[in-house]
């Protein structure tokens, strides 16, 4: 009753129907920019993980072994981890799988800093930019992740491409964040002094700003890779090869065996990445 | 000409700085303007001039807005309105570019917490100035590691600022201010950060350093007697605007208001009072024209044992007593010389009370004050005692 009556005045607004359209005129705008990243990017990516899957995991295992050992500081316990939870991951079968979950993490990790910094530094150098950035960073982590695959798919077809598109939206807000908040925390005298001694803007932010700052955008980093992975599974709805695709068969065919194994695959890879950017920023802290 | 001169120098933190400027000028107080419209009066007008070579000692409690003074020097603070000249170069029209080249090569700065860059070792913070000026990596270490010499830390260049101790820290700091070779110095409560036995050492070696680099420094403080150790000139400033700037002996001995003088009340006397502050005129008699008779008058008259001897371009002799003064007429002895006693206590103008206390409790006559070996004054117990109690009645000798 209530509802028609407030519907007579102010009919639906069409929110979805606008959205609808701005995304077609998106795609079809830009689809000579869309049309050449989803092939040339989509290629790369495919020859990234065939180029690792080329490598007998044997290799692999021992070089993370042994990268983890130096990087925690010639101890033994990551560097048995890894290569158990490696060895482990290939006797399941899975390890094709794995190189293409690596290679979706790893490269919408990286664009996630490569985009994320800057804006970061720009949120730290403007308080209109933060006002303006900090609530659509809001918006991109609260908005379930599953909404971004629809758009994704528009502009990308389906495959890695999307997969990494969505990925970025959901995961580079913590280094954005982070690396403001590690500037904004750089201690005030510090700052002073870098400006008291004559320092251009540029050195200002490379040579004291950036360097102070650097353990708190690590912990962005971390946070950033971390659930990159975790879109894994969700991109696997779009067709993303790896880990995830496993889990979501399982999941429709209800099969908790494989599904657990694929899940173990992802928790495993997720540990030794998660310790490996932490060892890294420890490591630097100290020096 | 002045070094650095500062003329109506203001500083409003808040909004409309312009709307508090007019009430500053229609003589309303900071307080009344935070009250009234929330803005926060920094630095209120505030003029003085710095001399080439001198240490200005900015001093007042927390919120008297020396801090934020000091920053004005360089700007690290826009002023609202006023003026710093540096040379007779307006701070206020320089550029971006300008103004960094006179950071670069003017004036360094010594900050409280020291400001030091922890992920550099000590030799690439000292090296921080010269690195930002783009100079050759060969020309600044060298440079670097004088300044460290200087400071004598020479050997630690390799070490990270926190395996330093605060004392050492702040070397670093002043080394790093060094290296730039600058004109002048900002020191920011520089010293304040420092335990009370390394504060007074790095006080001297400051002062050391000063004799012979002659640096004009501005030094930034809220201890009176620090400021009054290494003062030439100092400035009291309370609720942002300056009270008073004299000389630690004018700050002393005339405040200019009760602020001040409360201020001046707590201070350690003994440290800054020196024997010139204290000394009397001298009683004397000449050794080579009086004999004991001329001697034991003038001492009948001023109602003393003994009396000090002079010659005749005033060096001092020592001293004779009225004991050995009458014995002498008695004797029909009439050359001083030989009744005269030599073992006197003596002293120098700018000896601290400190000092004095000890001698004088061991000598049955009063200390003398000398310069180049002539007798200039001398100094009675009561008058040290006296002063020590800082008794307006008292008539001291400024």
């Amino acid at each position: 009753m209530f509802n028609s009556v407030l519907l007579a005045f102010i009919p639906t607004i069409p929110l979805a129907e606008w959205t609808a359209s701005f995304t077609a005129w998106l795609t079809s705008t830009f689809s000579f920019l869309f049309n050449p990243i989803k092939e040339h990017f989509g290629n790369f990516m495919s020859f990234t993980a065939d180029t690792l899957g080329v490598i007998p995991p044997i290799v692999i295992m021992i070089a993370v072994a042994v990268a983890a050992f130096f990087i925690t500081g010639r101890r033994f316990g990551l560097a048995a981890f890894a290569f158990v939870g490696l060895w482990l991951i290939q006797n399941q079968g899975l390890w094709d799988h794995l190189m293409y979950t690596f290679t979706l993490v790893l490269l919408s990790s990286i664009l996630s800093v490569i985009i994320g910094v800057p804006f970061g530094i720009l949120m730290s150098k403007s308080k209109t930019a933060e006002a303006i950035i900090a609530p659509i960073l809001d918006f991109m982590q609260t908005m379930p992740a599953f909404v971004y695959l629809i758009p994704a798919v528009a502009f990308f077809g389906i495959g890695m491409v999307p997969g990494v598109f969505a990925s970025l939206i959901f995961a580079t807000p913590p280094t954005v964040r982070l690396t403001n908040l590690g500037i904004r925390q750089v201690p005030k005298e510090l700052v002073e002094a870098a400006e008291a001694f004559g320092s251009t803007g540029a050195q200002k932010l490379f040579k004291v700003e950036l360097p102070m700052a650097k353990s708190t955008i690590m912990a962005g980093i971390n946070q950033t890779v971390m659930l990159a992975l975790s879109m894994v599974v969700i991109a696997s709805m779009i067709g993303a090869p790896g880990l995830g695709r496993e889990v979501l068969s399982a999941l429709q065919r209800a099969q908790v065996g494989p599904g657990f194994v694929a899940g173990v695959g992802i928790v495993i890879l997720a540990i030794i990445i998660d310790r490996f950017t932490q060892s890294a920023n420890a490591q630097r802290g100290k020096a | 000409m002045a070094k650095i001169k500062v003329e109506k120098l203001t500083k409003v933190f808040g909004k409309r700085p312009k709307q508090a400027m007019k009430m500053l000028d229609g003589n309303m107080t900071k307080k009344e303007i935070l009250a009234e419209t929330g803005m926060t009066v920094g630095v209120n007008q505030a003029s003085f001039e710095v001399e080439d070579g001198e240490i200005f000692v900015i001093m007042g409690l927390s919120g008297s807005g020396k801090s934020t003074l000091v920053r004005l020097l360089n700007r690290l603070i826009d002023p609202t309105a006023g003026n710093v000249w540096v040379d007779n170069e307006d701070l206020a029209q320089m550029d971006a570019k300008q103004l960094r080249d006179v950071r670069r090569k003017k004036m360094s700065m010594v900050f409280q917490k020291f400001g030091l860059f922890p992920f550099r070792t000590i030799l690439d913070n000292v090296e921080y100035g010269l690195e930002v000026q783009n100079i050759e990596k060969e020309q600044r270490r060298k440079k670097a590691m004088e300044s460290l010499e200087l400071v004598g830390l020479k050997g630690y260049e390799d070490q990270y600022p926190d395996q330093l101790s605060g004392g050492m820290q702040q070397r670093v700091g002043l080394a790093r201010a060094l290296a730039n070779d600058p004109e002048v110095l900002l020191m920011d409560e520089a010293f304040s950060a420092l335990d009370p036995l390394i504060r007074k050492d790095m006080q001297d070696e400051l002062l050391d350093l000063q004799t012979t680099m002659k640096k004009t420094i501005i030094f930034i403080t809220h201890d009176l007697d620090e400021a009054l150790r290494i003062g030439d000139r100092i400035a009291l400033m309370k609720d942002g605007s300056i009270v008073q700037i004299g000389t630690p002996e004018e700050i002393l001995m005339n405040p200019a208001n009760d602020y001040v003088e409360k201020f001046v009340e707590d201070v350690d006397r003994s440290k800054v009072l020196t024997a010139q502050h204290i000394m009397k005129r001298p009683e004397t008699v000449n050794i080579d024209k009086h004999g004991p008779r001329v001697a034991l008058e003038r001492m009948r008259e001023e109602g003393i044992s003994s009396i000090f001897a002079v010659d005749s371009s005033r060096n001092l002799k020592g001293y004779i007593t009225a004991d050995d003064a009458s014995e002498a007429r008695k004797n029909q002895v009439s050359d001083l010389k030989e009744i005269l006693r030599n073992e006197v206590p003596t002293v120098d103008r700018e000896t601290p009370m400190n000092d004095i206390f000890n001698i004088i409790h061991d000598t049955p006559v009063p200390v003398a004050v000398t310069e180049n070996g002539k007798l200039v004054g001398i100094i009675v117990r009561g008058a040290v005692i006296a002063a020590l109690a800082n008794d307006s009645e008292v008539n001291l000798n400024v």
